[in-house]
This record gives structure tokens, C-alpha cells and sequence, in this order.
């Protein structure tokens, strides 16, 4: 690791404002990508915001027809916490089938979305559930915040506060993952949501992508069947020592066709 | 510049000055010279380097010491008695030869104490998912896993002897 300076913020302005104040600066959350980016030297912050002991970041509370969770909140938690599991279990069955147990129990929901890994699995949650990312500034459509490979529509020094999740009608989630890594080779959310059916695809593409065809389908009829005959184009997606573009496209429609058999 | 930390080890309290890009795991082994966590890939993957962080397993090498300050560690050194009597997972691990080279076993016995606070009954099944980020390159994963079975009841046998006395 190249060396940095080390800042533990006692609030979410506090953090702001060291982030604002240094464009080199970086959060750190659960640090589970930011750490080994580190070490393997592909990143040089100038200083890293522990956001460890910042108040106020954990927690999941019921809020009407949504979840909202803290974004510092781990996957373990969220994996394991009654209210999720009974109200949206298939967001506990993302969370839980994330890397492995000991990172799970660092890993932050925020600090995934905030990271935008092409591979993750929360961003097939965010845009898949129609979430809203919650800042210290504003609010931000699940469907405007992704907007490339590890881009997202944060600003710089934005701070990622929570995650608000409404609860859909029913939900599930698939993804056959890679077995060294437990990323998503192709991942994928369905729901259906008071405002019709909605299907994200993570691990396939260079961001989060949804797939209008089949959710006309499904809207049609929700049943796997429904989506025989399907598929997305390879043109678009991913090629690695992993999977080919083609391969994924495949595996685009059997996820698909799988969180629909899981969703509940 | 230096940050000055303070870490409870195995139940001792301990002042540390670090810099900031300093591991966990290097806090451990080379500050506190407690060798028995272990540096297997270094990339987060193989779970050799497991400690209990405020009591839930994870993985050192990807943890900054700076991020334990203040936060309870217990490495495998601090699992037995101090009279030497073994921790009853360990003595499960040694009684069901779940290991062969050793190299990853300290990091498999912290991950399967974690287990007992999740799920005291796990199944086989269950066991060999809790140990997904556990790797053995003696691939003695058989023997590892009748140990943890065995460990977790012994565990729960030790829980309830102490409520009864």
C-alpha cells in the first residue's frame, strides 16, 4: 500500500466536509474493495474518511411500505435481520449469498452501491426493487444512480447516508456466481412492484441494466415461462477469463427465469 | 503519520502506534507477535488470516489495524485455557485429524467458533457454506468439517455444564 493519512469523522458533515475539502480523499466503509485495491497499489488516496464511527450510518427500520437501510449497515445484518427477511427476503438472500461469511460481516450495503462493481449484487437490488439511494444531500432514483463501470451519479465528497427499499408484491433474486470470487457472473432481480413488474441484470453488463422485454412479459403472465424465448443481446455484454458475452447472455435468461421460480 | 491505537488482545489491552496502512494482521503478528494468525494469500480469498473482531469472524488481512482501535481482537492464541487446556474446537480439530499441513487451521478454527454464535446446530452442509472463505490446499476439508460438527456440540455441551454449575 502507498501511504495515506488516516481521518475518523464523528458525523456524516464532518466526513463531507474532509471529502470536499481533498478531491484525493477517499471513504472507506467496510473497506472489503477498497483495501485490496489498495494493496495490490491500483489506488493512491491522499487520506482515507473512516466511516466506522460516524453515528447514524447502521440499522434497518421498517418506514411505511419501505425498508430503509443504513448504509453502513453489513450484509450479515442485513442477511440475518428478522424484518428483512420476512418483508423482503429476497434482498436477505442477496445479502447473504455475498463473498463469505467474514466479509459479509465488513461489507457494507452502502459501501457496494457507492463502488458500483459491475459484478456486485446490490446494484441488481437497488435498480431491481426501484430503491432510492439516500445522500447527505438529496435523494437519487435506483434507476438514475448507476451510470457506467464503477460510475455512479454521486458528486465528489457525496456520502451515501441509506437505502430505501420499497416492498414489492414479491421478489427474487438468482445469480450464478463465480465460485473463487462468489461475484455475480450474471446475477439477477426480479419484482413485481405496485408499479408493474421490474427485471435488473447485474455481472452481465459494464453497469446494472433492466430488461423491458421481459418485464412485458412478466407483467403478461409471471411465470418462467414467460420468458421462453427471450434473451438479451450479447452485442452489449461482458467477456472475461470467466464467461464469454455469449455464455452470459444465456445466463441472463436462466437467472431471470429462476428469481421468478424464487420470488415470493 | 504514525496513529496511535489502542487494541483489547485476547482480553489484554494493549497501546499501539501504527501507520496508517498498517493490517490488522500485521498489527498481530508483528507488533504484538502473535504469530498463530497466518498470511495465506493475502487477498482476502483464503481465510488463514480469521480473527474475531468484537466477536464476529473476519479476515485481517483486508481490516486496517487503524479500524480495530478501540474494538476487542481474539486471535487462535486466544481461544484455550491459560492453564493450556484446549478450546473445545480445537480439541475437536486435534480428536478428528482435521488438518494435515496446519497452515490454515488457526483462520478454520476462528471461523468455526463464529459458527456456534450463528448456528450451533449446523448441518454438514451448512458448515461447508460457512467455510466457503476457509481454503485448505491439503483439500482435507472432510476432516475439517467432522471436526467442526463435533466442536459445535462439544461447544454447546461446555455452554450448558457452565449454566448448570
Amino acid at each position: 500500500m502507498y501511504t495515506f493519512s488516516y481521518q475518523k469523522p464523528s458525523s456524516v458533515a464532518d466526513a463531507v466536509a474532509v471529502l470536499t475539502g481533498d478531491d484525493d480523499a477517499k471513504a472507506v466503509a467496510g473497506g472489503m474493495t477498497l483495501i485490496p485495491t489498495l494493496k495490490q497499489r491500483l489506488a493512491q488516496p491522499s487520506a482515507l474518511v473512516d466511516l466506522g464511527s460516524v453515528p447514524g450510518l447502521t440499522g434497518i427500520r421498517r418506514d411505511g411500505d419501505a425498508l430503509v437501510i443504513g448504509a453502513m449497515t453489513t450484509h450479515a445484518t442485513v442477511a440475518a435481520d428478522a424484518t428483512v427477511r420476512s418483508a423482503l427476503p429476497a434482498l436477505a438472500a442477496l445479502a447473504g449469498g455475498i463473498g463469505d461469511p467474514a466479509v459479509r460481516h465488513r461489507g457494507t450495503c452502502g459501501g457496494s452501491v457507492a463502488n458500483a462493481d459491475p459484478a456486485a449484487d446490490y446494484p441488481a437490488a437497488v435498480v431491481g426493487l426501484g430503491a432510492t439511494v439516500i445522500t447527505d444531500r438529496r435523494e437519487i432514483a435506483g434507476d438514475d444512480f448507476f451510470t457506467g463501470l464503477f460510475e455512479t451519479a454521486l458528486e465528489p465528497g457525496e456520502l451515501i447516508t441509506a437505502l430505501r427499499f420499497p416492498l414489492p408484491k414479491r421478489a427474487g433474486y438468482a445469480k450464478f456466481r463465480n465460485p473463487a470470487s462468489r461475484y455475480a457472473v450474471v446475477g439477477v432481480m426480479v419484482a413485481e412492484t405496485a408499479a408493474g413488474i421490474r427485471v435488473a441484470v447485474t455481472g452481465a453488463g459494464p453497469s446494472v441494466f433492466r430488461v423491458a422485454a421481459m418485464e412485458q412479459a412478466l407483467n403478461a403472465s409471471f411465470t418462467a415461462a414467460a420468458l421462453e424465448g427471450i434473451s438479451v443481446d450479447a452485442g452489449d455484454l461482458n467477456t472475461d477469463l470467466h464467461a464469454s458475452a455469449e455464455y452470459r447472455a444465456h445466463l441472463v435468461t436462466v437467472m431471470a427465469r429462476r428469481a421468478v421460480e424464487a420470488a415470493r | 503519520m504514525p496513529v496511535s491505537i489502542t487494541l483489547t488482545v485476547n482480553g489484554k489491552t494493549t497501546a499501539l502506534t501504527v501507520e496508517p496502512n498498517t493490517l490488522l494482521v500485521d498489527a498481530i503478528r508483528q507488533h504484538l507477535s502473535l504469530t498463530g494468525t497466518h498470511v495465506g494469500c493475502d487477498t482476502s480469498q483464503c481465510g488463514a488470516c480469521v480473527v474475531h473482531l468484537d466477536g464476529v469472524s473476519v479476515k485481517s488481512c483486508t481490516t486496517l489495524a487503524v479500524q480495530a482501535d478501540g474494538r476487542s481482537v481474539v486471535t487462535i492464541e486466544g481461544l484455550a485455557a491459560p492453564d493450556g487446556t484446549l478450546h473445545p474446537m480445537q480439541a475437536a480439530f486435534k480428536e478428528h485429524h482435521g488438518l494435515q499441513c496446519g497452515f490454515c487451521t488457526p483462520g478454520m478454527v476462528m471461523s468455526a467458533v463464529d459458527l456456534a454464535r450463528v448456528n450451533p446446530d449446523a448441518t454438514p452442509d451448512e458448515i461447508r457454506h460457512w467455510l466457503e472463505g476457509n481454503i485448505c490446499r491439503c483439500t482435507g476439508y472432510h476432516n475439517i468439517v467432522k471436526a467442526v460438527e463435533s466442536g459445535l456440540q462439544a461447544m454447546k455441551t461446555g455452554a450448558s455444564a457452565q449454566a448448570a454449575e
